[in-house]
Protein backbone atom coordinates (compact mmCIF):
# COMPACT_ATOMS: atom_id res chain seq x y z
CA UNK A 1 0.00 0.00 0.00
CA UNK A 2 3.02 2.27 0.50
CA UNK A 3 4.58 1.84 -2.43
CA UNK A 4 0.98 2.00 -4.35
CA UNK A 5 1.25 5.96 -4.75
CA UNK A 6 4.76 6.10 -6.12
CA UNK A 7 3.85 3.35 -8.57
CA UNK A 8 0.80 5.10 -10.08
CA UNK A 9 3.48 8.54 -10.41
CA UNK A 10 5.36 6.55 -12.31
CA UNK A 11 2.94 5.42 -14.56
CA UNK A 12 1.42 8.88 -15.32
CA UNK A 13 4.33 10.17 -15.89
CA UNK A 14 5.43 7.19 -18.60
CA UNK A 15 2.05 7.72 -19.96
CA UNK A 16 2.80 11.29 -20.06
CA UNK A 17 6.29 10.98 -21.54
CA UNK A 18 4.65 8.63 -24.38
CA UNK A 19 1.96 11.14 -24.93
CA UNK A 20 4.69 13.44 -25.27
CA UNK A 21 6.89 11.64 -27.74
CA UNK A 22 3.85 10.78 -29.94
CA UNK A 23 2.80 14.83 -30.48
CA UNK A 24 6.48 15.80 -31.26
CA UNK A 25 6.47 12.67 -33.73
CA UNK A 26 3.23 14.09 -35.25
CA UNK A 27 3.82 17.66 -35.12
CA UNK A 28 3.39 19.00 -38.78
CA UNK A 29 6.32 21.50 -40.34
CA UNK A 30 7.47 24.83 -39.14
CA UNK A 31 4.40 27.27 -39.95
CA UNK A 32 6.87 30.51 -39.26
CA UNK A 33 10.74 30.37 -40.45
CA UNK A 34 12.33 32.34 -37.70
CA UNK A 35 16.33 31.31 -39.04
CA UNK A 36 15.56 32.94 -42.28
CA UNK A 37 13.79 36.11 -40.18
CA UNK A 38 17.22 36.03 -38.16
CA UNK A 39 19.22 35.59 -41.21
CA UNK A 40 17.80 38.55 -43.03
CA UNK A 41 17.93 41.05 -40.37
CA UNK A 42 21.75 39.99 -38.80
CA UNK A 43 23.33 42.42 -41.00
CA UNK A 44 21.45 45.40 -39.16
CA UNK A 45 21.76 43.68 -35.49
CA UNK A 46 25.33 44.74 -35.18
CA UNK A 47 26.78 41.51 -34.34
CA UNK A 48 27.81 38.65 -36.80
CA UNK A 49 26.65 35.44 -34.84
CA UNK A 50 22.64 34.73 -34.27
CA UNK A 51 22.43 33.54 -31.44
CA UNK A 52 24.13 36.78 -29.86
CA UNK A 53 21.82 38.58 -31.89
CA UNK A 54 18.70 37.26 -30.90
CA UNK A 55 19.99 37.35 -26.98
CA UNK A 56 20.84 40.81 -27.24
CA UNK A 57 18.68 42.49 -29.93
CA UNK A 58 15.79 40.53 -31.22
CA UNK A 59 14.43 39.70 -27.78
CA UNK A 60 16.66 41.71 -26.04
CA UNK A 61 13.77 42.47 -23.21
CA UNK A 62 14.44 37.80 -22.76
CA UNK A 63 17.74 38.52 -21.44
CA UNK A 64 16.76 41.98 -19.45
CA UNK A 65 14.36 40.05 -17.57
CA UNK A 66 16.85 37.16 -17.02
CA UNK A 67 19.30 39.07 -15.53
CA UNK A 68 16.91 40.70 -12.90
CA UNK A 69 15.66 37.10 -12.35
CA UNK A 70 18.96 36.19 -11.70
CA UNK A 71 19.51 38.99 -9.22
CA UNK A 72 16.15 38.09 -7.73
CA UNK A 73 17.14 34.62 -7.25
CA UNK A 74 20.44 36.27 -5.36
CA UNK A 75 18.48 38.42 -3.15
CA UNK A 76 16.17 35.06 -2.06
CA UNK A 77 19.39 33.58 -1.07
CA UNK A 78 20.84 36.62 0.62
CA UNK A 79 17.72 36.79 2.92
CA UNK A 80 18.07 33.10 4.10
CA UNK A 81 21.70 33.04 5.25
CA UNK A 82 22.66 34.54 8.46
CA UNK A 83 25.61 37.09 8.14
CA UNK A 84 27.51 35.91 11.15
CA UNK A 85 27.17 32.94 10.16
CA UNK A 86 29.62 33.49 7.07
CA UNK A 87 32.99 31.80 8.49
CA UNK A 88 36.40 33.39 6.92
CA UNK A 89 38.34 31.31 4.13
CA UNK A 90 39.70 28.24 5.84
CA UNK A 91 43.58 27.91 3.99
CA UNK A 92 43.43 24.26 1.43
CA UNK A 93 45.91 22.66 0.49
CA UNK A 94 48.82 24.32 -0.48
CA UNK A 95 49.07 22.72 -4.24
CA UNK A 96 45.44 23.56 -4.76
CA UNK A 97 45.87 26.94 -3.25
CA UNK A 98 48.94 27.74 -6.02
CA UNK A 99 47.12 26.06 -8.66
CA UNK A 100 44.26 28.20 -8.23
CA UNK A 101 46.34 31.61 -8.08
CA UNK A 102 47.69 30.29 -11.50
CA UNK A 103 44.22 29.19 -13.02
CA UNK A 104 42.04 32.38 -11.37
CA UNK A 105 44.16 34.53 -13.88
CA UNK A 106 43.80 32.53 -16.81
CA UNK A 107 39.94 32.30 -16.51
CA UNK A 108 39.69 35.96 -16.12
CA UNK A 109 41.59 36.18 -19.58
CA UNK A 110 39.07 33.54 -21.20
CA UNK A 111 36.03 34.90 -20.02
CA UNK A 112 37.60 38.25 -22.03
CA UNK A 113 38.31 36.37 -24.88
CA UNK A 114 34.42 34.46 -24.84
CA UNK A 115 33.16 37.97 -24.27
CA UNK A 116 34.44 39.42 -27.22
CA UNK A 117 34.14 36.38 -29.60
CA UNK A 118 30.68 36.19 -29.00
CA UNK A 119 29.56 38.61 -31.20
CA UNK A 120 30.98 36.46 -34.55
CA UNK A 121 31.40 32.81 -32.57
CA UNK A 122 29.61 30.99 -29.95
CA UNK A 123 30.20 32.59 -27.06
CA UNK A 124 28.83 36.18 -25.19
CA UNK A 125 28.14 37.44 -21.76
CA UNK A 126 26.83 34.05 -20.12
CA UNK A 127 29.52 32.05 -21.20
CA UNK A 128 32.41 34.55 -20.31
CA UNK A 129 29.70 34.99 -16.81
CA UNK A 130 29.85 31.31 -15.74
CA UNK A 131 33.44 31.05 -16.39
CA UNK A 132 34.28 34.19 -14.15
CA UNK A 133 31.84 32.43 -11.16
CA UNK A 134 34.01 28.92 -11.66
CA UNK A 135 36.86 31.29 -10.99
CA UNK A 136 35.40 32.60 -7.78
CA UNK A 137 33.83 29.33 -6.91
CA UNK A 138 37.61 28.01 -7.13
CA UNK A 139 38.97 30.84 -5.47
CA UNK A 140 36.96 29.91 -2.55
CA UNK A 141 37.18 26.53 -2.46
CA UNK A 142 40.80 26.79 -2.29
CA UNK A 143 40.35 29.18 0.79
CA UNK A 144 41.71 32.03 -0.70
CA UNK A 145 38.28 34.09 -0.96
CA UNK A 146 35.77 34.47 2.18
CA UNK A 147 32.08 33.65 2.35
CA UNK A 148 29.80 36.92 0.57
CA UNK A 149 27.21 36.59 2.99
CA UNK A 150 27.05 40.00 3.59
CA UNK A 151 28.27 41.44 0.16
CA UNK A 152 29.70 45.43 0.44
CA UNK A 153 29.07 48.28 -1.34
CA UNK A 154 31.27 47.66 -4.14
CA UNK A 155 30.43 44.07 -4.65
CA UNK A 156 26.91 45.14 -4.83
CA UNK A 157 27.46 47.93 -7.08
CA UNK A 158 29.12 45.32 -9.12
CA UNK A 159 26.20 42.76 -8.98
CA UNK A 160 23.48 45.14 -9.84
CA UNK A 161 25.87 46.70 -12.81
CA UNK A 162 24.60 44.82 -15.43
CA UNK A 163 20.83 44.93 -14.99
CA UNK A 164 21.49 48.96 -14.27
CA UNK A 165 23.67 49.28 -17.85
CA UNK A 166 20.96 47.00 -19.33
CA UNK A 167 17.55 49.13 -18.21
CA UNK A 168 19.55 52.62 -18.62
CA UNK A 169 20.52 51.34 -22.60
CA UNK A 170 16.82 49.94 -23.04
CA UNK A 171 15.34 53.59 -21.65
CA UNK A 172 18.26 55.54 -23.78
CA UNK A 173 16.64 54.27 -27.19
CA UNK A 174 13.44 54.23 -26.19
CA UNK A 175 12.55 57.10 -28.14
CA UNK A 176 14.01 55.59 -31.38
CA UNK A 177 11.56 52.70 -31.71
CA UNK A 178 10.36 50.12 -29.73
CA UNK A 179 11.63 48.78 -26.60
CA UNK A 180 15.32 47.44 -26.88
CA UNK A 181 15.60 48.56 -30.84
CA UNK A 182 18.87 49.66 -31.26
CA UNK A 183 19.62 52.59 -33.67
CA UNK A 184 21.69 50.13 -36.34
CA UNK A 185 24.64 52.14 -36.68
CA UNK A 186 25.25 52.13 -32.79
CA UNK A 187 23.71 48.49 -32.18
CA UNK A 188 27.23 46.40 -31.95
CA UNK A 189 28.79 49.19 -29.62
CA UNK A 190 25.57 48.66 -27.13
CA UNK A 191 25.45 45.15 -27.59
CA UNK A 192 29.16 44.63 -26.27
CA UNK A 193 28.60 48.03 -23.64
CA UNK A 194 25.52 46.11 -22.50
CA UNK A 195 27.49 42.41 -22.71
CA UNK A 196 30.55 43.99 -20.94
CA UNK A 197 28.24 44.86 -17.77
CA UNK A 198 26.59 41.75 -18.29
CA UNK A 199 29.46 39.60 -18.22
CA UNK A 200 30.74 40.88 -14.94
CA UNK A 201 27.31 40.97 -13.17
CA UNK A 202 26.29 37.26 -14.17
CA UNK A 203 29.79 35.95 -13.17
CA UNK A 204 29.50 37.82 -9.94
CA UNK A 205 26.16 36.73 -8.80
CA UNK A 206 26.82 32.99 -9.84
CA UNK A 207 30.12 32.93 -7.63
CA UNK A 208 27.91 35.14 -5.02
CA UNK A 209 24.99 32.56 -5.00
CA UNK A 210 27.43 29.79 -3.95
CA UNK A 211 29.90 32.14 -1.87
CA UNK A 212 26.99 33.70 -0.26
CA UNK A 213 25.74 29.92 0.83
CA UNK A 214 28.77 28.30 2.01
CA UNK A 215 30.50 27.66 4.69
CA UNK A 216 33.62 25.73 5.59
CA UNK A 217 33.20 23.42 8.13
CA UNK A 218 36.23 21.86 9.62
CA UNK B 1 13.75 10.79 -38.52
CA UNK B 2 16.32 13.35 -37.79
CA UNK B 3 19.01 13.61 -35.20
CA UNK B 4 17.08 16.78 -33.84
CA UNK B 5 14.07 14.93 -33.61
CA UNK B 6 15.62 11.84 -31.24
CA UNK B 7 17.38 14.40 -29.47
CA UNK B 8 13.36 15.86 -28.73
CA UNK B 9 12.36 12.36 -28.02
CA UNK B 10 14.71 11.79 -25.67
CA UNK B 11 14.06 15.53 -24.10
CA UNK B 12 10.70 14.11 -23.81
CA UNK B 13 11.84 10.93 -21.79
CA UNK B 14 14.18 12.91 -19.61
CA UNK B 15 10.62 15.17 -18.99
CA UNK B 16 8.84 12.13 -17.75
CA UNK B 17 11.24 10.88 -15.73
CA UNK B 18 12.15 14.18 -14.15
CA UNK B 19 8.66 14.60 -13.56
CA UNK B 20 8.09 11.32 -11.87
CA UNK B 21 10.80 11.69 -10.01
CA UNK B 22 9.38 15.65 -8.87
CA UNK B 23 6.43 14.05 -7.52
CA UNK B 24 6.79 10.64 -6.17
CA UNK B 25 10.80 10.85 -4.04
CA UNK B 26 10.00 12.47 -0.74
CA UNK B 27 14.21 13.92 -0.33
CA UNK B 28 14.57 17.41 -1.14
CA UNK B 29 17.91 17.29 -2.60
CA UNK B 30 16.51 14.14 -5.00
CA UNK B 31 13.23 16.53 -5.87
CA UNK B 32 15.79 19.58 -6.46
CA UNK B 33 17.71 16.78 -8.95
CA UNK B 34 14.21 15.87 -10.79
CA UNK B 35 13.40 19.01 -11.44
CA UNK B 36 16.60 19.71 -13.01
CA UNK B 37 16.33 16.78 -15.24
CA UNK B 38 12.92 17.83 -16.00
CA UNK B 39 13.89 21.71 -17.34
CA UNK B 40 16.87 19.44 -19.25
CA UNK B 41 14.42 17.39 -20.97
CA UNK B 42 12.41 20.83 -21.93
CA UNK B 43 15.92 22.43 -22.76
CA UNK B 44 16.45 19.29 -25.31
CA UNK B 45 13.03 19.17 -26.76
CA UNK B 46 13.50 23.03 -27.73
CA UNK B 47 16.40 22.26 -29.40
CA UNK B 48 16.11 19.40 -30.93
CA UNK B 49 12.62 20.34 -32.52
CA UNK B 50 14.93 23.45 -33.47
CA UNK B 51 16.99 21.63 -35.97
CA UNK B 52 14.73 18.88 -36.98
CA UNK B 53 14.73 19.85 -40.43
CA UNK B 54 18.92 19.80 -40.37
CA UNK B 55 19.21 23.27 -40.52
CA UNK B 56 20.14 24.98 -36.69
CA UNK B 57 17.67 27.35 -35.66
CA UNK B 58 19.11 30.02 -33.36
CA UNK B 59 15.82 31.66 -31.67
CA UNK B 60 15.40 27.92 -29.31
CA UNK B 61 18.80 27.99 -28.96
CA UNK B 62 19.02 31.25 -27.15
CA UNK B 63 15.95 31.01 -25.48
CA UNK B 64 17.71 27.32 -24.09
CA UNK B 65 21.03 29.03 -23.25
CA UNK B 66 18.35 32.02 -21.51
CA UNK B 67 16.53 28.88 -19.53
CA UNK B 68 19.58 27.69 -18.45
CA UNK B 69 20.53 30.76 -16.32
CA UNK B 70 17.41 30.80 -14.92
CA UNK B 71 17.70 27.05 -13.97
CA UNK B 72 20.55 27.52 -12.33
CA UNK B 73 19.17 30.83 -10.30
CA UNK B 74 16.20 28.84 -9.37
CA UNK B 75 18.51 25.79 -8.17
CA UNK B 76 20.51 27.47 -6.30
CA UNK B 77 17.83 29.16 -4.75
CA UNK B 78 16.08 25.87 -3.82
CA UNK B 79 19.29 24.55 -2.52
CA UNK B 80 19.29 27.50 -0.14
CA UNK B 81 15.92 26.97 1.27
CA UNK B 82 16.02 23.36 1.87
CA UNK B 83 19.35 23.78 3.67
CA UNK B 84 17.68 26.65 5.95
CA UNK B 85 14.66 23.82 6.33
CA UNK B 86 17.29 21.24 6.87
CA UNK B 87 19.10 24.05 9.94
CA UNK B 88 15.53 24.34 11.43
CA UNK B 89 13.44 21.19 11.64
CA UNK B 90 17.30 18.73 10.65
CA UNK B 91 15.11 16.92 7.87
CA UNK B 92 15.63 17.27 4.22
CA UNK B 93 11.40 16.53 3.17
CA UNK B 94 8.92 18.59 3.45
CA UNK B 95 6.26 18.23 6.27
CA UNK B 96 3.62 15.59 5.68
CA UNK B 97 -0.26 15.22 6.69
CA UNK B 98 0.26 14.05 10.61
CA UNK B 99 -0.47 10.74 9.57
CA UNK B 100 2.13 10.52 7.24
CA UNK B 101 4.57 11.75 9.77
CA UNK B 102 3.91 9.10 12.06
CA UNK B 103 4.18 6.37 9.42
CA UNK B 104 7.61 7.95 8.48
CA UNK B 105 8.81 7.70 11.91
CA UNK B 106 7.86 4.24 12.76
Amino acid sequence: MKHALPALIVALAALLGVALAAALLDLPPHAVRLPGDVAANLAASGVAHPITAVLLNFRGYDTLLEIAVLLLALFGVLALVKPHAATPAVPAHPLLQTLAKLLAPLMVLVAGYLLWVGAIAPGGAFQAGAVLAAAGVLLRLAGLLPAWAAPGLLLRAGLALGLLVFVAVAVAVLGHATLLTYPPALAGGLILLIEAALTLSIGLTLAALYLASTEVRP
Amino acid sequence: MSVGLLYALAGAALFAIGLAGLLALPHLLRKILAFNILGSGAFLILVGLGQRDGSVDPVPQAMVLTGIVVAIAATALALALARQLLERTGRMRLPEDRDDAEVDDA
